[in-house]
């Protein structure tokens, strides 16, 4: 991708150019590296200051990855990283450490993301010792008002993390990430180990924080409507690519890359009078190993425009209305000339797919 | 997947208690749950984590291990025999058999060191006698019927050679081997990926219309229930809180409870800023409240609610709520 998808004219808090992290899987005596694992391949996004960028996909996609390697918690193969302006990738010793209190994380997974042999208070404060912003009894003070402001009893600064349900737990996670008062979260599936009835109060948590304290937030999950509830922006991942990008209303409203038009439909609605058509993929997510050629969506495409050259040319992602990015040449307008694709095989020139039965209601 | 015609059920449950017997007390995991199965229908069973929906499906099958026991006066009643009280031979017959299960986990249900052809076979030799060459026929073609694309060839193959989806579809194949008249699947779909899950969706389906298998149906997701169920039954702190058809249990939900986790969760294309929370968490099965075991999270609780715990009432639709007896109470209303 080439030309950086910006949402408006400010200034982006993160900007992420063709990032890319591979794997080697090594076998055979010496562990030589036999083949590589693209789980992030050529990922370009920004996020605005105060902004939700939402990130779905399916198991494998790359968007945990993706999520870790903006932090720099797996060190991305390549690309750039521009955060507040300074060149993250860049960043050693020190001055990393002083730049990650900016960025911060938090995990899916509630029981394994606590140290259980911290209480909590200690959890939380240890941020804020690292990065000298408190100590003694005002770091205490801060840890009170933290646990204040997620919803939770000052005096459970005492306990382990053992003694607290699942949401209690992922609210500690988030009164440690906000600790040292950082300007982007990474939320990566924050609320899927949750139940509905405590999901809906770790999200709303969410909601009001980023109002009250300006965050921007990478959120990551594989919920459709948790992330459309979430986030301003929202872009959509298959095999360690934005395959579209799209501001959530656009998305729901008008998704043009096939893969994410049977993202909605597959979800089950809790409305037994709302019965839509459903398009149903054939066939799994390819290995990140194997990608296949081209389009890496064309084994389990439905677009009616489907020809060899989808299975040719890898599809560039693409401005197809005002702040809508998409990677499929068949869906006009495209910067993938006809001739182009007729000479990779093709066979159907583009044409506009958008299969509105299953995307909303019937009748 | 359509409604109950026949007038007597597959499987009746009555007063169902299964309680774990343990050093920190006495949980009852499942506490006096009933329900009728008929033949052919899909009954959904939704509920949270620990409100004890998935030892009721084990206790189906007489599952449970010490310290956990099925208390005496429950009746799982099959095919008009009480399976509580059959010889645990008799039991193993019927298992696998007439009634199958379907775990969530496809990743562990399988053996790693036989190929899913072997196990799909496998149940074939135990129940049928079938031999060797037959149940391996068998095998392939329930692979085949199951949606597994050149079953003779995947039927050689390891479980670990297989993705989650592919694994999900062997083990149906290994429920349905028998054409059970019951099939029970805890939460089949939850460890799949949306595109993944609406294929096994699809597929269930396909089959039952095939086989008039019955189907209890085993879910923490209500648009998994909207989906393919034509009864639900909503669980909450080891009892049925609500008992409905599912159009009437989405259109006019009862308990407060049901209504709650219908607002709470988030929906396409919804446009609210903020989502309807309940308070509070799950209690301990150890401690359950006296009462009605949702008061302390229900916004309508009164002083009634304390002292006396609510009946769940006969008849298709019912919730366990006393403000039910007259007449649909209204908590968790929508903020906009």
């Amino acid at each position: 991708m080439t030309v950086p998808p910006s949402a408006r004219g400010a200034t982006p808090l993160l900007s992420v150019r063709n990032l890319a992290t591979h794997f080697p899987v090594r076998t055979g005596l010496f562990g030589r590296p036999k083949a590589v694992v693209r789980a992030v391949d050529g990922v370009s996004l920004d996020v605005y200051p105060g902004e939700t960028l939402g990130i779905v996909g399916e198991s494998g996609c790359g968007k945990t990855t993706l999520g870790r390697s903006i932090l720099r918690l797996i060190e991305p193969t390549a690309g750039t990283i521009e955060f507040d302006g300074v060149d993250f990738r860049a960043l050693r010793g020190a001055a990393l450490r002083g730049m990650r209190r900016h960025l911060q994380i938090i995990f899916q997974d509630p029981f394994s993301s606590l140290n259980p042999r911290l209480t909590v208070g200690t959890t939380i404060k240890e941020g804020l010792l690292v990065h000298r912003i408190a100590e003694g009894a005002a770091a205490d003070a801060r840890v009170a008002k933290l646990l204040d402001e997620v919803g939770m009893q000052p005096a459970y600064a005492s306990r382990y993390p053992h003694e607290f349900s699942g949401g209690q737990r992922q609210r500690i996670g988030i009164a440690r990430a906000l600790a040292v008062e950082p300007k982007l979260i990474v939320c990566d599936e924050p609320v899927s180990a949750l139940d509905v009835s405590v999901q809906a109060q770790v999200i709303n948590l969410l909601k009001d924080l980023q109002k009250s304290r300006g965050l921007a937030y990478l959120f990551i999950a594989h919920d459709l409507s948790v992330v459309e509830h979430m986030a301003d922006r929202v872009a959509v991942m298959y095999l360690g690519r934005v395959m579209e990008l799209a501001s959530a209303g656009d998305l729901y409203r008008e998704p043009l890359m096939p893969y994410t038009q049977a993202l909605p439909s597959a979800v089950p609605t809790p409305d037994p009078e709302r019965k839509r058509m459903r398009i149903v993929l054939s066939g799994d997510p390819p290995s990140p190993a194997n990608p296949p050629s081209g389009c890496v969506f064309h084994p389990r495409c439905h677009h009616p425009a489907r020809d060899a050259s989808c299975s040719v040319i890898a599809p560039p992602l693409e401005e197809k209305a005002a702040q809508h990015w998409c990677a499929c040449f068949k869906q006009p307008p495209t910067v993938v000339p006809w001739d182009a694709q007729k000479g990779a095989g093709g066979t159907h020139p583009p044409e506009r797919h958008l299969p509105v039965q299953a995307l909303h209601q019937r009748g | 997947m359509t409604a109950p015609t026949a007038p007597s059920p597959l499987l009746r449950v009555e007063h169902l208690r299964t309680y774990f017997h343990t050093r920190s007390g006495i949980a009852r995991a499942v506490d006096d749950v009933s329900f009728d199965v008929y033949p052919g229908e899909t009954i959904g069973v939704v509920g949270e984590s620990g409100s004890g929906k998935s030892v009721t499906a084990l206790s189906l099958l007489r599952l449970i291990d010490p310290p956990g026991r099925i208390e005496a006066g429950s009746r799982i009643i099959f095919e008009g025999r009480d399976l509580l009280t059959a010889p645990e031979e008799d039991v193993r017959r019927i298992r696998g058999n007439r009634i199958s299960m379907v775990f969530q986990e496809p990743m562990t249900a399988l053996n790693p060191v036989f190929t899913v052809g072997d196990q799909v076979a496998e149940v074939a030799r135990v129940h049928d006698r079938a031999s060797r060459k037959a149940a391996w026929e068998r095998a392939v073609e329930m692979l085949s019927l199951v949606g597994i694309p050149s079953p003779r060839e995947r039927a050689l193959q390891y479980p670990h050679e297989m993705s989650g989806g592919m694994r999900q579809r062997v083990l149906i194949a290994m429920a349905l081997v028998m054409r059970p008249a019951l099939l029970i699947a805890d939460e089949p779909t939850t460890a799949l990926d949306v595109t993944i899950q609406a294929q096994i969706l699809e597929l269930l389906a396909d089959l039952q219309q095939k086989f008039g298998t019955a189907i209890v149906l085993i879910t923490h997701d209500l648009g998994v229930v909207a989906e393919v169920a034509s009864r639900a039954l909503v669980m909450y702190g080891g009892q049925v809180v609500e008992r409905a058809p599912v159009r009437e249990l989405f259109a006019n939900p009862k308990h407060p409870y049901t209504q709650g986790l219908l607002r709470a969760m988030p929906r396409v294309g919804q446009g609210l800023d903020r989502l309807v929370t309940i308070p509070g968490t799950v209690p301990a099965p150890t401690a359950w409240p006296t009462g009605c075991r949702f008061r302390d999270r229900c916004p309508l609780a009164f002083d009634r609610c304390a002292t006396e715990a609510p009946m769940l009432p006969d008849g298709a639709h019912g919730a366990r709520c006393h403000l039910a007896e007259a007449g649909t109470p209204v908590a968790f209303a929508d903020r906009a």
